[in-house]
Parts: C-alpha cells; sequence; structure tokens
C-alpha cells in the first residue's frame, strides 16, 4: 500500500468522501423528512451518486494497484442501478395502496372510485 | 505520504457512512409504519454494501467485492418480498 503515487491517493480518497457525504446526505433526508411520501425520495441520492463514487474510487484503486483493468465493480452498480427504481416503485404503490384502503392523510382518492365527476353544461332536453 | 492520505481519507469516509448507518437504524425503529421502515432497512442494506467495498479498498483484497454484490442481491429480493407483503398481506399469491 506504501508504494502508490500521490495523486492515486488524492484520488482515491476524495472520490470515496465525496460517495460517503452523499450517502449520509440521504440519510440525513431519510431521518429528517416529514411524511413517507417525502422521505422515499431521500436514499436514491446515496444508491445513485454515492454508489457510483465509491465504486469509481474502488475501479481506480484496483485498477492501478494491480496494472491492469479491474471492472468488476461496474457488475455492482449496474445491478443497483437497476434494481432501486423497482423496490422503491412497489414500495410507494404499497404505501398508497395501505393509505387509500385506511382514507388517512392527504392521500388524494382513487380516479373512479371516489371522484364524481360534475357536469357544467345542462343536459338538453329532448 | 500516499499510504497516511489514503489511510486518513478512508477513515473519514467509513465514520460518515457509519453516521449514515446510524441514522437509518434511527428511522427504522422509530419510523411510524411499516413502509418507514422498509425504506430504511433499504437504505441501511446499501449503505453497508458501500462500507464493505470501503474495507475492500481499505485491505486491499477482492474479497470484499463479493460480498458487497451478495449484499445487493438480497436487498433487492428481501425488498421486493417486504412491499409484496404490504401491498397484499402475501408474498407468493
Amino acid at each position: 500500500m506504501s508504494e502508490i503515487p500521490v495523486w492515486l491517493a488524492v484520488l482515491v480518497g476524495g472520490l470515496s468522501i465525496l460517495g460517503a457525504a452523499f450517502t449520509l446526505l440521504g440519510c440525513i433526508g431519510l431521518a429528517r423528512f416529514d411524511s413517507f411520501y417525502a422521505r422515499i425520495h431521500a436514499p436514491t441520492l446515496g444508491t445513485s451518486l454515492g454508489s457510483i463514487a465509491i465504486l469509481l474510487a474502488s475501479i481506480v484503486y484496483f485498477t492501478v494497484s494491480a496494472q491492469r483493468p479491474a471492472v468488476h465493480e461496474v457488475l455492482i452498480l449496474v445491478f443497483v442501478s437497476i434494481t432501486t427504481p423497482v423496490t422503491l416503485m412497489l414500495l410507494a404503490r404499497a404505501a398508497l395502496y395501505r393509505d387509500r384502503a385506511e382514507r388517512s392523510g392527504d392521500v388524494p382518492p382513487q380516479w373512479g372510485q371516489d371522484i364524481v365527476v360534475e357536469r357544467t353544461d345542462t343536459p338538453t332536453e329532448g | 505520504m500516499s499510504a497516511a492520505i489514503l489511510h486518513w481519507c478512508l477513515l473519514l469516509s467509513q465514520l460518515l457512512v457509519g453516521l449514515a448507518l446510524i441514522l437509518a437504524t434511527y428511522r427504522m425503529i422509530r419510523g411510524p409504519r411499516a413502509q418507514d421502515r422498509i425504506l430504511a432497512l433499504d437504505a441501511f442494506y446499501v449503505a453497508a454494501m458501500l462500507m464493505l467495498v470501503l474495507f475492500g479498498i481499505r485491505i486491499g483484497s477482492n474479497i470484499y467485492f463479493e460480498v458487497a454484490l451478495l449484499i445487493g442481491a438480497l436487498s433487492f429480493v428481501g425488498t421486493v418480498a417486504l412491499a409484496k407483503f404490504l401491498m397484499r398481506g402475501e408474498v407468493i399469491e
């Protein structure tokens, strides 16, 4: 670990601190926001930008220290980027379903069940 | 010189990710409803995976990469199963 150049140490350390700071920001938002629908947006900062920065640091470090391209961290990046929207969409739909079933909070009603469309034009006499 | 820079930068980023893990645990314990706890569990999984990648850079070994990949896969399966359970009360219909 002692024979690596200084620019590599600065680059890897800066990328890892950047990614860790993004992850921490996402979790601060998760802990501090008020409603669930605001909270579900915050941790995506950690899963997108935090993962990108930390895995890029890992790629750079292992590529230079092993003297050959080490890009297998891209596997984690692709997997996380594909699966995170799927899980968050399923979770948001489940939360919406539960809130609508209980009629709680400020959730908009479901179209077609609770909304009665008012006709503005008067029906013409036939 | 460079080893010291890398050591302290990695230590700082591990402390930041550890703070993120503590905040996710706080939301998981306190969260008013079940969907908040599941969301906090998902954020906890991602932060733990990034912590393992940072450990891998610090040790200089490729072993931690496979553990991180495994944790990513388990996070997806676990969150999908829990969200499905919240939706209908069953995992497999």
